[in-house]
């Protein structure tokens, strides 16, 4: 257990060599100077304020960092800022559109998919990378879809049932 | 920062199931968890922790650390404003280690600095000399061997809890079994693993007061602990609950809440204090692991005769609720069920093991397990069906337990049995690679593979017990806004993600007869709501809303002159025979009407140290579970195929929440079965990660089977019973029962590894 307690970063000094990366956040083009090594999750939370995108293991395994990056849901906290440059990158505060919630939001608000709701961003976005994709899922496919990210609350029953609801919901919406 | 909760739903009382007040905010990504706090110019804390789990300290040079530009204060024990000790049940654990410390990850010094970098590098700087001493971390030695070193000076031993009924030693009684099946068994320590790490916020005030935002279970035991060590008045530690990611008990115990009320006091700035996930693991109390020894006899026809136990639960280095989880284990110690001899020891145990406290049905858990276990095994040398078996042995409503307590409410065990042998068992599936254990890793297309149906029944005690002066304070407010009638419900009960704050809504819309309540934020600036723990606030905290509305209406029913007996009914003043007599709004006007009331339950009394005899629970629930696994007998992989469960709640108050409770509480039970365990050696922690300390997945937890009953307790308002506890008792032995059903093997010990199942490591 070497190196318990002894995380040692390299000093932020003035000299540390910085970059500039654009990336298009929520639809947003976003501006910033970061060091090469800056993590997107901390960028999103500490950068732009987006709190609404969690951290809950720091090593790839919860999802609740999860952010779609050019549509595809990847974890936030395995990916550095710099990687982002130049590519399109949607947290849980761009899923609603202006007046009303998206239909994953409304599912898993009124199924009851979350309780402390650590966990729903990053539920809610992977749900939607799968409903783009497959508007149809059985529910062995919404769990397959989800299988990257944890929830310590619900036992998964009214996550599945929040996702097949938004794919109804989205269905009857597109067919309309 | 923290946001009052107005509910959006127009109706939504007792017994409907409105959406969560706060699951817009969630939804949106604005709900401000612990996590999230933020103020310009605050400071960031850090902790610096003991990577020994027992070692004597002979210096610390903090010279270096302050030196780092950016560090603002580095402080150690001898900072601590007020009281050095701090403790939920005993104040035995020092603020920060004075002159030993007694588990890994024990906290030694602090540093607050302008950035969280310079923060970790101060900590990396601040040399501590110790002399590293052996670790006790065998409970069974500490306990009972005399030779044993001590944790604490002189003892090793936080209570010993005899249970006697009967003589299971006298020769008459041992001459009425046909079998006698005695056995060990093991628990490994469970973690909470609540997805949001501990984190706060400490501003301090112009009063030379604090105010704190953090994440806790319990925001009055909390400041009861935090002000004397701050050496503060309780006015002046001005407490706020932030948004919780979760807490399954591992929030009763304070974290970092007096770490960064020092470091802001000390630096008259803001501080806020995140952990990460390595830091959480050595920052909460976990599930006390057991080492059990069972002896059970019973008669031809099944019934059980006598039941012996010693039951050796591992509290760590801290007494911290150890006390409450040796009285469950105890006085919960052979189930459900009738016994006429009973010998129960539970004992707990201080090592310098990770420490133990409150997790999720503590105490019954690990006795759960070993008793249905036991169960089993009698059923099996009976050659009777396990469900059978327990039904012959189960309480009912007047039963009277080992405690000579007497059940005086519903418990329908054996009609619960009967409904869950009664559920349809999964259909048979088409192959799929991926409902194979071991799923797309194609380890198997079948071969090798083999089904078990096993069964689980658990008892857990709701509400605090033994004698405890357990309450809890509403505050409820009613007035016109905007031509409506409008209450504010103001509490400091912890919202953990239960659903406690749509059921206070719940009840203020069915008492008030109104539509629109405001769920003020939890604080101090109430009274005492108690812990969200022990499955009590529905109960307890429910009950408060329910009299201060109460309360509430009968002022309105005085101010309209209206007979005693009149109800508030969509907005109005109805009498009994439903005749209006008046509007709330004409009787409001524009004055508001507000009311503060405290609950109690009805008292308890403590176990007689002897015998452990007393009425020394409040209620009890149950819950029972079928578990169907597919096993790789081959390989030692599982698959949970499908989970039932049917529990009596005596009322349904809210549908959604009270399912998403018991498949919460399942999945950690299935989590205790099959993978969640924090492993030591030599006293240190092997896997403090989420990669290496597994939770279920939504592939690890399959579909699941509910059937709710509502047999009311005459005694709880609205004849409600605690829920969110049993089902994590009773989904471990049923899925235990299930692999040992599919694998013909003992299985003695949770969680049930590969090699267990597969012959490497004898189980
Ligand atoms: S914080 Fe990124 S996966 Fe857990
Ligand atoms: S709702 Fe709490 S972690 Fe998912």
């Amino acid at each position: 257990m070497s190196g318990l307690f002894e995380e040692i970063h390299e000093q932020p000094a003035a000299d540390v060599p910085t970059r500039r990366v654009s990336i298009t956040v929520n639809g947003d083009k976003r501006v910033a100077q970061v060091e090469p090594r800056l993590l997107l999750a901390h960028l999103l939370r500490q950068g732009l304020k987006l709190t609404g995108t969690h951290t809950g293991c720091d090593t790839t395994n919860c999802g609740a960092c999860t952010v779609l990056f050019d549509g595809k849901p990847i974890k936030s906290c395995t990916m550095l800022a710099v990687q982002a440059d130049g590519h399109e990158v949607t947290t849980v505060e761009g899923l609603a559109g202006a007046s009303e919630l998206h239909p994953i939001q409304e599912g898993f608000k009124d199924e009851h998919g979350l309780q402390c709701g650590f966990c729903t961003p990053g539920m809610m976005l992977a749900a939607k990378a799968l409903l783009e994709e497959n508007p149809d899922p059985t529910e062995d496919e919404v769990r397959w879809a989800l299988s990257g990210n944890l929830c310590r609350c619900t036992g998964y029953q009214n996550i599945v049932k929040s996702v097949m609801w938004a794919a109804k919901k989205m269905q009857a919406q597109s067919a309309s | 920062m923290t946001k009052p909760l107005t509910s959006t739903s127009r109706a939504g009382g007792v017994g409907e199931s409105p959406v969560r007040p706060d699951g817009p905010l969630k939804v949106k990504g604005e709900f401000a968890y612990s996590s999230d706090l933020w103020i310009d110019g605050m400071l960031w804390g850090a902790t610096l922790r003991s990577p020994h789990p027992r070692a004597r300290i002979t210096g610390v040079d903090i010279g270096p650390a302050l030196a780092i530009a950016g560090v603002r204060a580095v402080l150690t024990h001898a900072d601590v404003p007020g009281d050095k000790f701090y403790g939920i049940d005993q104040r035995d654990q020092p603020v920060l280690a004075i002159d030993e410390v007694r588990y890994q990850g024990e906290p030694v010094a602090l540093v607050a600095a302008d950035h969280p970098e310079a923060a970790r590098r101060a900590l990396n700087s601040i040399e501590v000399h110790y002399e590293v001493l052996e670790p006790i971390f065998d409970a069974h030695k500490a306990l009972f061997d005399p030779t044993s070193e001590h944790v604490h000076p002189g003892t090793n031993l936080v209570r010993h809890q005899p249970v006697r009924q009967g003589d299971p030693d006298d020769p008459a009684v041992r001459a009425q079994c046909a079998v006698v099946i005695a056995r060990d068994y093991e628990v490994g320590i469970q973690d909470q693993a609540f997805l949001g790490p501990e984190s706060g916020l400490a501003i301090p005030s112009e009063d030379g007061g604090i105010e704190l935002y953090v994440a806790t279970q319990w925001l009055h035991n909390d400041l009861a602990q935090i002000a004397p060590c701050l050496r503060l008045p309780q006015e002046k530690v001005r407490m706020t609950m932030a948004g919780v990611g979760g807490a399954f008990g591992g929030r009763e115990d304070l974290s970092m809440q007096i770490h960064v009320a020092m470091l802001a006091l000390h630096t008259g700035k803001p501080v806020k204090m995140v952990y990460h996930r390595e830091e959480s693991f050595f920052g909460h109390v976990h599930r006390h692991p057991a080492v059990m020894h069972y002896e059970h006899g019973a008669s031809a026809d099944g019934k059980l005769v006598f039941v012996k136990a010693q039951i050796a639960l591992d509290g760590g280095g801290f007494a911290s609720t150890t006390p409450a989880v040796v009285a469950n284990a105890a006085s919960l110690g052979v189930g459900p069920y009738e016994v006429p001899h009973v010998k129960i020891d539970a004992y707990g145990a201080y090592t310098n093991n990770p420490p133990c406290g409150a997790m999720r049905g503590f105490g019954a858990v690990q006795a759960c397990f070993a008793y249905e276990s036991q169960m089993d095994a009698v059923a099996e040398a009976l050659g009777m069906s396990p469900w059978r078996l327990r039904q012959i042995n189960a309480v009912s409503e007047g039963s009277t337990l080992p405690t000579g307590q007497v059940i005086d409410s519903p418990v329908p065990l054996s009609e619960m049995l009967d409904d869950l042998v009664a559920m349809p068992l999964p259909p048979s599936e088409e192959f799929d690679l991926r409902r194979m254990p071991g799923g797309v890793s194609n380890t198997t297309h079948g071969e090798g593979v083999r089904r078990g149906v096993g069964y689980g029944v658990g008892i857990k005690n709701i509400c605090f017990s033994e004698g405890f002066d357990d309450y809890s304070t509403a505050r409820v407010r009613l007035e016109m806004i905007g031509g409506e009638p409008a209450a504010l419900v103001h509490t400091a009960a912890a919202e953990v993600g239960q659903g406690l704050v749509t059921l206070k809504a719940q009840i203020a819309r069915t008492e008030l007869g109104i539509e629109r309540v405001t769920i003020a934020p939890a604080d101090s600036r109430v009274g005492n709501a108690g812990s969200s723990s022990a499955s009590r606030q529905s109960y307890m905290t429910g009950g408060a809303v329910k009299e201060a509305c109460a309360a509430v209406r009968q002022r309105v029913i005085e101010l309209a002159g209206a007979p005693a007996d009149a109800q508030l009914v969509g907005g109005k003043v109805v009498t009994a025979l439903g005749e209006v007599v008046a509007q709330l709004a004409d009787v409001l006007g524009d004055t508001a009407i507000e009311e503060t009331r405290e609950y109690r339950h009805r008292p308890t009394e403590r176990m007689n140290p002897l015998t452990g005899q007393g009425n020394s629970h409040v209620q009890f629930a149950l819950c029972v579970h079928r578990a169907v696994v597919d096993v790789d007998v081959e390989l030692g992989l599982v698959r949970v195929v499908e989970l039932a469960a049917v529990q009596d709640v005596g009322k349904i108050m809210n549908l959604l929440s009270l399912e998403g409770q018991i498949h919460g509480g399942t999945a950690q039970g299935l989590g205790l079965a099959v993978m969640e365990e924090i492993q030591v050696a030599n006293g240190k922690v092997l896997n403090p990660s989420f990669t290496d300390y597994l939770i279920p997945t939504i592939l690890d937890m399959p579909p699941m089977r509910l059937k709710i009953l509502e047999n009311a307790d005459p005694h709880a308002p609205y004849g409600l019973r605690g829920a969110g506890e049993p089902p994590t008792l009773s989904s471990t032995p049923a899925i235990v029962a299930a692999i040992r059903q599919a694998t013909g093997l003992a299985l003695k010990r949770v969680p049930i590894r590969p090699e267990h199942l597969t012959g490497t490591l004898a189980s």
